[in-house]
């Protein structure tokens, strides 16, 4: 093999995927930074407030104020601590956050890597978060995160089933585990619309596996400090941080591509079909995360029986429910997708 | 090509030297992650053979819920690793047994396929080829209607899991207020509170 | 074959760099920022009180009894996936199929629900 061959067989192609992923990353980088300036400038309008005003015009630098703080404080290590799995934990959340991207379609062909079974592997990554939690609560050695960590590991647990079943729903109206093919099979009308209780099990909980208020019961400030963050400092505490709203906006993501119809304007016709689809996609992610802040603002947290209660005895036979209903009536009037 | 195999390498090393440091790392705790880092790169070696499904599924229910629970475990029972140790060798034979057990039946079913190529023919329902269906839908095809008694079996041992987990953990602790809801919504005025008319100066 | 794991290299170039990105990240934190550390510091935190004993202590079993249950359900929604993709190809007897599995862990479930293995006090 010669060298031009070398540099084209792999050289090239390795290329345009890293800048692919880099092109996926800093927007979500971004993004998740300016989520938390969204975060306090719509909790603030919701209370009457200004939220922050003083870094840059309209309080537009804060992120990058409050990126640079944490990145200048000092790592605390714990001395009880099992080091390496502490260290590990902040990483692993960040990670997968991150790597789930790469299957979530933007537009048509618009895709890191378009997988047969993109589906599985969102919710093959959204079942890893619980390691994150776990792993931080016992590597700290400490009260505080090791109780928020067994509540949380169960919290997430409990509302991932009621998140399979819900998949397993949309799947039954699609008849393919790829992405891009769910969205497509959305053009007719979004599955929001005939599958309206399943969205609202889905987001509910998405809030939960998100650990967001009113289910932020593991770090529930009033009784468990800041649970299982509760030794974490710096930038090892930053990448909780950034764990935390990246899964937000994953999580908005998945809803987008499972609900309201990915990339696809609300109406085909002349001025929505205008504005190319990844536009689309961001005013949709950007809905769902404005109601993540607007529930936070609102509703009081839950206590841990109801939360249980609520996942257990409430969405999953509900949701498992929905999943033979929605099968009944495709086979009865025969409307299966090939 | 040589990405596949440097892949195949790659997952293949990483999933002996975790396997091997889970036998012989001190902390339990690090064994049990040392264990989810082996099942990560067996899904890698799936996805190499073109099983995708296996491949996800591998890592959903094994690291996403098994893994969980052996974490639970052996987090927050005190497990004394040194005492542990010594009875290590006691139980190599038996180890070692089972090993060679494993193996022999490996190489009987790869002999049985490198040897005898027409066995193919004897399967129940025939392979499709991956490029025509994904294995998720050719795993479809056949679980659920070819295999329909091994599925419902597959039911039944779920169900006796299930009950047999509740049957050896479940203990109601005495004396613990719960809340019932249909009791709350049901309550009425009159049961809970008694106008009194108290006349001044007299008290009750 | 070759063009389905192609599809797969991504991922693994992404998580790749995921695991640069987040070890230069604590990596940066520990050069650029100051580490003065001292017993107080380092000390488990316990609102202000020295801390009493170890905290890896025994909890209550309904934990692992929630961790066992959703194995038993991860594993039924680990059936439903190939079943949800293919409803179209085995037809009617598939889907009675399904729903004879689903009756007997329904039977499963509303036993513990008697036996209030789902009550949290």
């Amino acid at each position: 093999m010669g060298e031009g061959a070398f540099l084209e067989g792999y050289v090239i192609p390795t290329a345009i995927i890293v800048a692919q992923i880099v092109a996926v990353m800093i927007p979500i980088l971004l993004g998740v930074a300016y989520l938390t300036y969204a975060e306090r400038k719509v909790i603030g309008a919701i209370q009457l407030r200004q939220g922050p005003m003083t870094v840059g015009p309209f309080g537009l630098l804060q992120p990058i104020a409050d990126a640079l703080k944490l990145l200048t404080k000092e790592t605390i290590l714990p001395a009880g601590s099992n080091r390496i799995v502490f260290l590990m934990a902040p990483m692993l959340t960040f990670i997968l956050a991150i790597i789930a991207w790469a299957v979530i379609p933007f537009d048509e062909g618009w895709v890191i890597s378009d997988i047969n079974v993109g589906i599985l592997y969102l919710f093959a990554i959204s079942s890893l978060g619980v390691y994150g939690v776990i792993m931080a609560g016992w590597a700290s050695n400490s009260k505080y995160p090791f109780l928020g960590a067994l509540r949380s590991a169960a919290q997430m647990v409990s509302y991932e089933v009621s998140i399979g079943f819900v998949m397993v729903t949309v799947l039954l109206c699609v008849g393919s585990l790829n992405l891009t093919d769910i969205v497509m099979a959305q053009q007719t009308i979004w599955f929001a619309v005939p599958l309206l209780p399943m969205f609202v099990i889905f987001f509910i909980s998405v809030l939960a596996e998100t650990n967001r208020a009113p289910f932020d019961l593991p770090e529930g400030e009033s009784e468990l400090v800041a649970g299982f963050m509760v030794e974490y400092s710096s930038m090892s505490f930053a990448l909780f941080f950034l764990g935390e709203y990246a899964n937000m906006i994953l999580m908005s993501g998945i809803a987008t591509v499972l609900f309201l119809g990915g990339w696809l304007p609300p109406v085909d016709i002349a001025p929505f079909n205008w504005i190319p689809g990844p536009i689309w996609f961001g005013l949709k992610v950007a809905f769902l995360l404005f109601v993540f802040l607007w529930v936070r603002a609102t509703f009081p947290r839950y206590r841990y029986d109801q939360l249980m209660r609520l996942g257990w005895k409430v969405f999953l036979p509900f949701s498992l429910l929905w999943v033979v209903l929605t099968a009944g009536v495709l086979v009865a009037f025969d409307w299966v997708p090939a | 090509m040589v990405i596949q195999a440097l892949a195949f390498y790659l997952f293949a090393g990483i999933t002996v030297a975790s396997a091997v440091m889970v036998v012989s790392s001190r902390n339990p705790v690090h064994s049990v992650l040392f264990l989810i880092l082996a099942f990560f790169n067996s899904a890698g070696l799936f996805v190499l053979l073109g099983a995708e499904f296996l491949a996800m599924i591998l890592v959903i229910v094994y690291v996403g819920a098994v893994a969980v629970l052996f974490l639970f475990v052996v987090m927050m029972l005190d497990v004394n690793v040194a005492q542990l140790r010594q009875g290590f060798l006691q139980y190599l034979p038996i180890g070692m047994l089972v090993g060679i057990v494993l193996l022999m039946e490996l190489a009987l079913i790869g002999g049985a396929w490198v040897l005898t190529p027409e066995i193919e023919a004897a399967l129940g329902q025939p392979i499709p080829p991956v490029t025509e269906v994904t294995n998720t839908e050719a795993l479809g095809q056949v679980i659920y209607t070819h295999y329909v008694y091994l599925f419902q079996a597959a039911g039944l041992i779920l169900l006796v899991a299930m009950i047999g987990a509740i049957v050896l953990t479940l203990r109601t602790r005495e004396g613990v207020k719960r809340q019932s809801i249909s009791k709350q919504n049901a309550k009425q005025r009159s049961e809970a509170v008694t106008v009194v008319k108290v006349p001044t100066g007299e008290g009750m | 074959m070759d063009a389905l794991l192609l599809e797969y290299l991504p991922i693994l170039i992404f998580l790749g760099i995921a695991i640069v990105m987040a070890t230069l990240m604590l990596a940066a934190s520990f050069v650029l920022g100051p580490s003065r550390p001292d017993s107080e510091k380092l000390s488990a935190y316990e609102c202000g009180f020295e801390a009493f004993d170890d905290a890896r202590s025994k909890f209550d079993v309904r934990f692992y009894l929630v961790a066992i249950l959703f194995i038993i359900f991860d594993l039924e929604v680990a059936f439903l996936f190939p079943w949800a993709i293919s409803l179209g190809d085995i037809g009617v007897f598939g889907f009675w199929s399904m729903v004879v599995f689903l009756g007997i862990l329904t039977v499963g479930f509303i036993y513990e629900w008697k036996k209030g293995a789902l009550e949290w006090e």
